[in-house]
């Protein structure tokens, strides 16, 4: 908090933090407004003299009823859940692992093959897409989920590997070697004792896989065609973009529908979550 | 029943070698205490005695099995850390619980041995909570009770009284020492407090730089040190120490700094006289200085300028320059002295300590 008079407070406290909140906030916002608002009023000229872009008096779930009724809004969802959901636990599991061994394990170039593990991160998708494509191809599993399950992977397990590494790092050894005295091998120690701590930065990496996941859209909509198979950042936009027409009502109440489960994930899991971002073990 | 004999034990990290030759026999029931500066290789000997770190070379014994190869979980021994390495997600009886789950213990005697250890350390009442809840002190017991729980043929103590405040580390001291008698297992404890050392040990092992310097009872370090090292870390305030060359003066050694001249009686004398003409070090601690009196032998007195007075209310410690020496007195609290007075001082010749300039050994 800061200290002093008022208007210091107000300068240097809460001016800021507003205009940081609002911008934050406004998209959803803009979102919210334009589900809610009718098609008459959506397609207005700015200069309309009835013109009100940040409300609207005539509320209506159209847009909601067309999503669920007219596109395979439902069935996207249920994609991209099973998709986010499957290739997170995957990469967890293998990050966890990977994370530990490099953090714990004394091996010769522990060091450097954590930082070649992170390099992999930071290849840029828009290169891989294209060989990626010709190995789903190969083992034909284009147009399945499983073309998304097992490429989310690639990127997914160096993030949570790298994340890990950090969290178990931060664990005191001694945990570790008290439960080894105690009379567990190295693998119930792990199981046991530094898993149960890494609760916390387990749960972050698995939230931000979870959410980086579910927003993932160049391999969905390279590896996923039929409409039916499709995740929802990619249905949304290519069945609500014809041609150059934005459906903005149905595209924005898919936006908003879209990032709930993100944000009930999050709100759910907001204590541990920032506890493991911090990276704190409390004795 | 446990004995734990360490053979030729050597230690290196890459090109460092931390702990060079150690020796050792750590008696059944022994309360054995490591001391020494920081780096000097004693957690590192703990820890291979534990387990937890790789032998070099050399052979570590518990009873008469080598443990060289045992794993930590195999060796029955029981480790109480710095940090207390509590488990942080587990309340303090399931904490105390853990190694005997591990080791498959029947549910009745898991609470049997929670009950027992708790009563002892007086943490009934905090069994339920996690370790974040509790205090330094409370801490520290759950993890003595972990170790008590477990039964173990050697504890092995790793500083665990450094993370306390003074007050605390003062009557965990005691509580440690009443716990030992009251268990009678082999122990063996790391600090680097000589007070600690000296208090809880049965017998006091010193190291400095990976190298045993003197292993004895506590009285033993503080009357006879086997060199200059061990007589300085021994003791509070530490021995003085004067250079000194030993020359002869009308058939009697005695030991001569600018502005200071010391008799050598008895047997240090013969001892001395075999290095007439050499460079030593003379050490006397400070509780051997006094003021002298009419039945102080004059060769046993010297002339002394006083810098500082320390009153501590039980004692005064005088910081005086005698010639070129530095030197500490302990004297009677009753004793009038200012800065910069001259005093004459006398010191107890049974108590004098000579150590070789060169290889600095107790001469």
């Amino acid at each position: 908090m800061i200290e002093g008079a008022l208007w210091r407070r107000w300068v240097f406290y809460n001016l800021p933090l507003i205009l940081f909140v609002f911008v934050l906030l406004f998209p959803f916002y803009w979102m919210i407004v334009t589900t809610f608002r009718p098609d008459g009023e959506l397609y207005l000229p700015w200069n309309a003299p009835n013109y009100m872009p940040f409300w609207t008096n005539n509320p209506t779930l159209e847009h909601i009823l067309y999503l669920f009724e007219e596109t395979n809004f439902v069935r996207w969802m249920v994609n991209t859940m099973f998709i986010a959901l499957v290739s997170t636990v995957i990469s967890l599991f293998c990050g966890v692992l990977a994370g530990y061994a490099l953090a714990r394990l004394n091996f010769p170039y522990a060091g450097g093959l954590g930082t070649a593990i992170f390099i992999t991160y930071l290849v840029p998708q828009t290169l891989l897409f294209i060989p990626l494509a010709e190995i789903i191809r190969n083992f034909q599993l284009g147009d399945t989920p499983w073309s998304l399950i097992l490429t989310y992977p690639t990127f997914l397990i160096p993030f949570c590997t790298w994340l890990m590494m950090g969290y178990f790092k931060a664990i005191p050894k001694e945990l570790e070697e008290c439960a080894r005295i105690d009379g567990a091998s190295r693998w119930k120690a792990m199981v046991y004792i530094i898993i149960p701590v890494a609760v916390p930065g387990i749960l972050s990496s698995g939230i931000i896989a979870f959410t980086l996941s579910w927003n993932e859209f160049i391999y969905a909509l390279v590896f996923l065609s039929s409409p039916d198979q499709k995740t929802v950042p990619v249905g949304v936009t290519s069945e609500l973009i014809r041609g150059d027409v934005f459906f903005w009502g149905p595209l924005m109440a898919g936006a908003l529908l879209g990032s709930i489960p993100v944000a009930i994930v999050y709100s759910f899991f907001v204590e541990h979550y920032v506890s493991g971002l911090t990276g704190s073990v409390k004795g | 029943m446990a004995e734990v004999s360490l053979h030729k034990l050597n230690k290196k990290f890459d090109t460092t070698h931390v702990v060079k030759d150690v020796d050792l026999k750590i008696r059944d029931k022994e309360f054995m205490v490591f001391v020494g500066p920081s780096g000097c290789g004693k957690t590192t000997t703990l820890r291979m005695i534990a387990g937890l770190e790789a032998i070099t070379t050399g052979e570590i014994r518990i009873d008469d099995r080598v443990v060289n190869e045992v794993p930590p979980m195999d060796r029955d021994i029981a480790m109480v850390f710095q940090n207390y390495a509590l488990y942080p997600h587990m309340s303090v009886a399931s904490n105390l619980a853990f190694g005997l789950k591990m080791r498959k213990f029947e549910k009745a005697e898991i609470e049997k041995r929670i009950n027992n250890a708790a009563s002892i350390l007086g943490i009934e009442s905090l069994l339920q909570r996690k370790p974040r809840q509790l205090s330094g002190g409370q801490r520290q017991r759950v993890a003595l009770g972990r170790a008590i729980v477990r039964d173990p043929k050697v504890f092995l103590f790793d500083e665990p009284l450094s993370n306390l405040d003074a007050k605390l580390r003062v009557q965990m001291r005691v509580e440690l020492k009443k716990l030992h008698e009251r268990l009678a297992v082999t122990s063996v404890y790391v600090t680097h407090d000589q007070v600690e050392a000296m208090t809880l040990g049965d017998r006091v092992v010193v190291m400095k730089d990976g190298v045993v310097q003197q292993v004895g009872e506590p009285l033993e370090l503080y009357n006879t040190p086997a060199n200059r090292f061990v007589a300085g870390f021994i003791g509070s305030p530490a021995m003085n120490f004067a250079d000194v060359t030993l020359v002869e003066n009308g058939g009697k050694p005695v030991a001569e700094a600018p502005g200071l001249r010391i008799g050598l009686p008895g047997e240090l004398a013969t001892r001395a006289r075999a290095k007439t003409g050499r460079k030593a070090t003379l050490g006397i601690r400070p509780e051997d200085i006094h003021i002298a009196t009419a039945a102080d032998a004059p060769e046993y007195c010297f002339d002394a300028a006083v810098e500082v007075v320390e009153q501590l209310g039980s004692e005064i410690l005088l910081d005086m320059r005698a010639g070129a020496a530095l030197m500490v007195a302990s004297v009677e609290p009753t004793l009038r002295v200012r800065a910069h007075d001259n005093l004459k001082l006398a010191l107890k010749p049974e108590r004098l300590h000579l150590f070789d300039a060169e290889t600095e050994a107790a001469i």
